[in-house]
């Protein structure tokens, strides 16, 4: 990628030579292998904590059992329950099989007849009786409506609010932002989500009640307003901080030689606050904004929990309460991918950004 | 049942942390405390429409027989199953009446009346022969599934089979399997005769005949017949695990849509014959049900309106009580009702020296028991406690022993006489134990250590976790010995409101295995003997008299602490219609509910 001309600047140094499409793809290819690797180390580890301590800790196949059977079962029909899931079988043929259900899916016995569940299916849930896959995909749109509509709110307005106030350093306008800003990252979700419920759902009837969700597929007006105060009280926590970051940022970059030599230059103010300026504050905010998003994709907890939306946080919330240790597993692995995947695009966007960064 | 398995962990803990929730609370405002009838059905069949505190205690509220509309529930957890083979929550039990018809239901009916059994598929209730052993249920004709399909004894048998294979369905009661002579059976699944129906003891004699065999006499298999397990279902449509996406429907409202974990809706079934069906209205067109909702957004719902029902119908939150108490216009539209369930502490016989009964009674005497009543929020969270059998149970009496009446903060003259015929005139020193992540219960703990320590008992308090409390701590003979858990905090709801459906699990010492039980302490043989006469005797006051026996037995045994029998408040928004607590499952009856369009 070429490197967009910015004058003098210490980004128009001259950089390494451009990047072909063979490196990119190269470079592609390697990360996602280390990402694989990753994903399966998170996967052993993850499954040891469920799986393996238990069982250091002297918990036999029918003590895991006894969690996932009704009321009154003897002995005779824990131990069935423990063949049943798995739990007799030695821990390396355990994980070999969920491995197995995520590359190849799996066959299971709904007791009538078999169903086979294709991959991803990420193992079989103890409570539910379902493969924790196509349960666990179902409830992706939620997040993601939720997750990415609120990003954009965010990004939008913190950003600006950020530049704004170090344009205005000491403003009425920088004062009144900041104290929003710091109230905004110091209220917890749960309290803004119930309060706004109360006020403008439950008081006013301007928003709907919570656990509202449309899919954007059946109505996308629906859609935006059933996720509007989601997305507010989401988009409240964040914007704050970005506000913060870009305020400091910009104030730190706007004082660097290169804006006053592309002042001196004559260069309108307007293209040396965004070419120059915000350009290389973006940088880090950019590097906690891949984090964050890919956070929030495998499951905005409290928010979901608080609006009662059945996304990806809700379902591990449920899925831990219960004990169902196969969902749990299948969220961890998601959010581990979110996560991957969201700082794979963060550093490819690098290039875009800031010019210095090259594909190496 | 549970308000469901106060004995398991896993699944349980978090609609259990609800219904402890629900069952607590500041504040006072009920006229509960003495009577331990007040808030189940003295003046049952009567009706009501003026909007009053406990309007809908024993008689309707609205009543209309008004059609349509959209009725709208709301579950804070998710449903364990819409499997009729596979549920054990009592809401559940309430509300699968609206697709499924079992042999025999509690009749929708405001509070006493509601505790009592009246036929639905069947003709009439079960004739007994050979003693109680085998009981024969004629089935009404004209009853259809959904799609059409008449409904036979065939589809009742297939049904109670499919509900033997628990690991399969392991969520539901075990009641079939139990009771029934079995002879080896273990599931349809594996059955392999032609039309999956050799189990022996269920005779199908011809299309309208159901007969049941059992192992041993038992008297109120009533009881057992009007669990959703004997809700027909269609062989051809059984898809196992895999059936609670689609149940067929027999009641008047058939499955529209249903997103597992998420929400489901029922229209009315076309082929629901109200000619077969005196039991049901059916007044509401469409109900919609929203599962994993914030139970704290639930309460706020349904006082906006946006909601009708909490289906878990345990009560609104603590944090919700005092603004519906506090507030006239709110607290007219609520009902404080009694419920099948006792908060108690169990007696550990097995550790010294409560092996000896005179130290249990010191206990018992010196137990502040407006303390334990606080602990679970006061006059709102339920009544103290004199025995065991809470007042909704059939044929249930009031008795007390232990002066908890009288000296509600403790009888220490008592409590210090009985130290002394124990041999430790100073006390003794023993742990009591609690579900760790239950406030109140570690407030119970606490309270007792305060008041036992006045006569010299001390306690050191043990929490353990709730969702293996049963599995693995308390409810583990074992650990519960070795570790000299002298008290065990706890708490039981009946499967039903009659003296087996609350006593028999937690006091017959025959249920009691290796661990993951609910009996924690009461090992009597005469209490054994007292059972086996109640289940083998028909005639339901004679039945009825031996339960209460067993209750005074128990507590002259003094193996358990009786501390509260629990309330909840429910609230039921304006939108209602035909609003009233049964005393079959101590909530709304799902059932008669109508809206107002």
């Amino acid at each position: 990628m070429k490197a967009p001309d910015v004058g003098w600047s210490p980004v128009s140094r001259p950089g390494p030579p451009d990047v072909t499409a063979a490196v990119v793809v190269a470079y592609l290819v390697r990360r996602i292998i280390g990402a694989v690797f990753l994903m399966v180390i998170v996967s052993m580890v993850t499954f040891a904590i469920f799986f393996l301590v238990p069982r250091l800790g002297g918990a036999t196949a029918d003590d895991l059992a006894s969690r996932y059977v009704g009321k009154s079962a003897g002995p005779e029909q824990i131990h069935q329950m423990a063949v049943k899931l798995g739990f007799t079988k030695p821990l390396y043929e355990q994980y070999g099989d969920f491995a197995s259900s995520v590359v190849r899916g799996a066959d299971y016995d709904t007791g009538s007849g078999i169903e086979h569940c294709p991959a991803p299916c990420l193992g079989y849930s103890f409570i539910t009786q379902n493969p924790v896959g196509p349960e666990l995909l179902n409830r992706v749109p939620v997040t993601l409506s939720l997750a990415v509509g609120a990003a954009v709110i965010w990004v939008t307005f913190g950003v600006s609010t950020g530049v704004i106030s170090a344009l205005r350093k000491g403003s009425v306008f920088d004062r009144t932002a900041m104290s929003v800003a710091l109230a905004g990252v110091s209220l917890p979700i749960f309290f803004t989500g119930l309060l706004s419920l109360s006020v403008l759902s439950y008081g006013l009837h301007l928003f709907p009640p919570g656990s509202s969700y449309t899919p954007i597929t059946e109505n996308p007006v629906q859609w935006a307003y059933d996720l509007t105060l989601p997305w507010i009280t989401l988009a409240f926590l964040y914007a704050a901080g970005y506000a913060r970051l870009t305020r400091s940022g910009m104030l730190e970059t706007m004082n660097e030689d290169y804006i006053r030599t592309a002042r001196a230059k004559g260069l309108p103010e307007r293209t040396v606050v965004i070419k120059h300026g915000l350009r290389a504050t973006l940088t880090p905010i950019l590097t906690i904004f891949g984090l964050d998003l890919g956070l929030l994709l495998g499951g905005a907890v409290l928010t979901e929990s608080t609006y009662s939306l059945n996304g990806i946080g809700k379902y591990a919330i449920d899925a831990i309460t219960t004990n169902d240790l196969p969902k749990v597993l299948g969220v961890t692995l998601l959010a581990a991918t979110f996560i991957v995947v969201a700082n794979l695009a963060v550093d490819l966007l690098y290039a875009v950004v800031d010019p210095r960064v090259r594909l190496s | 049942m549970r308000h469901k398995r106060t004995a398991v962990g896993a699944a349980g803990a978090a609609t259990l942390a609800v219904i402890l929730a629900a069952c607590g609370g500041s504040g006072g405002g009920t006229s509960g405390g003495s009577s331990g009838s007040s808030a189940s059905g003295s003046s049952a069949g009567g009706s009501s429409g003026k909007a009053e505190f406990n309007a809908a205690v024993g008689k309707v509220y609205n009543a209309s027989d008004a059609k349509g509309g959209t009725l709208r529930f709301a579950n804070s957890g998710d449903w364990d199953s819409l499997d009729p083979a596979d549920t054990y929550y009592a809401y559940s039990w309430d509300f699968v009446r609206l697709f499924g018809r079992s042999l025999v239901m509690f009749a929708s009916a405001p509070g006493k009346d509601g505790a009592k059994l009246v036929p639905d598929l069947a003709e009439s209730l079960g004739a007994p022969s050979d003693g109680g052993k085998t009981w024969t249920y004629k089935l009404r004709k004209g009853v259809k599934f959904e799609d059409g399909t008449v409904v036979t004894s065939k589809d009742v048998k297939y049904a109670v089979e499919r509900s033997l294979d628990k690991d399969t369905f392991p969520n539901g009661p075990t009641y079939f399997n139990d009771s029934l002579d079995l002879q080896g059976y273990t599931s349809p699944y594996k059955d392999t005769s032609a039309d999956k129906l050799a189990l022996k003891a269920i005779d199908t004699p011809d299309d309208n005949t159901i007969v049941f065999h059992l192992k041993a006499p038992f008297s109120g298999f009533d009881y057992f017949a009007q669990l959703p397990s004997t809700i027909p279902v269609p062989r051809a449509k059984d898809t196992g695990t895999k059936y609670k996406e689609h149940v067929v429907a027999t009641g008047p409202y058939m499955f529209e849509t249903n997103n597992p974990g998420k929400d489901f809706s029922l229209v009315r079934n076309p082929n629901w014959d109200p000619a077969t069906d005196p039991n049901r209205k059916a007044l509401p067109d469409k109900i919609t049900v929203q599962l994993n909702v914030n139970a704290e957004d639930i309460d706020n719902r349904l006082l906006a309106g946006d909601l009708d029902v909490d289906i878990a119908g345990t009560g609104v939150q603590p944090a919700t009580q005092p603004r519906i108490l506090a507030d006239a216009a709110k607290k007219a539209n609520a009902d404080s009702a009694l419920v099948a369930r006792l908060w108690y502490t169990a007696v550990n016989g097995d550790v010294a020296p409560l092996d000896n009964i005179h130290c249990r009674k010191a206990v018992q005497y010196a137990a502040d028991k407006t303390g334990y009543q606080r602990a679970y929020g006061g006059t709102t969270g339920g009544e103290i406690a004199t025995n065991l059998m809470p007042p909704v149970i059939s044929g249930a009496e009031q008795f007390d022993d232990y002066n908890a009446k009288a000296s509600p903060s403790g009888d220490l003259e008592k409590a210090k006489s009985e130290l002394q015929q124990c041999g430790q005139p100073n006390g003794f020193a023993t742990n009591i134990s609690y579900r760790a992540e239950r406030p109140k219960e570690k407030a119970v703990a606490e309270s007792l250590q305060q008041s036992l320590a006045k006569v010299g008992i001390k306690l050191t308090v043990k929490p353990y976790p709730t969702g293996d409390y049963f599995k693995l701590y308390a409810g583990k003979p074992a650990f519960a010995k070795a570790n000299g858990l002298g008290l065990m905090v706890s708490g039981w709801g009946a499967d039903w409101p009659d003296g087996y459906g609350f006593l028999e699990q937690i006091v017959d010492s025959r249920v009691i295995h290796a661990a993951g039980n609910t009996n924690l302490t009461v090992k009597d043989p005469a209490v054994d003997a007292l059972i086996d006469k109640a289940l083998g005797t028909t005639d339901t006051a004679a039945r009825e008299k031996t339960w209460v026996d067993i209750d005074k037995k128990v507590m002259d045994d003094a193996f358990i602490l009786p501390g509260v029998w629990a309330k909840g408040l429910l609230y039921r928004p304006p939108t209602l219609t035909n609003v009233f607590v049964t005393d079959g499952f101590q909530m709304y009856d799902y059932l008669a509910l109508g809206v107002k369009k």
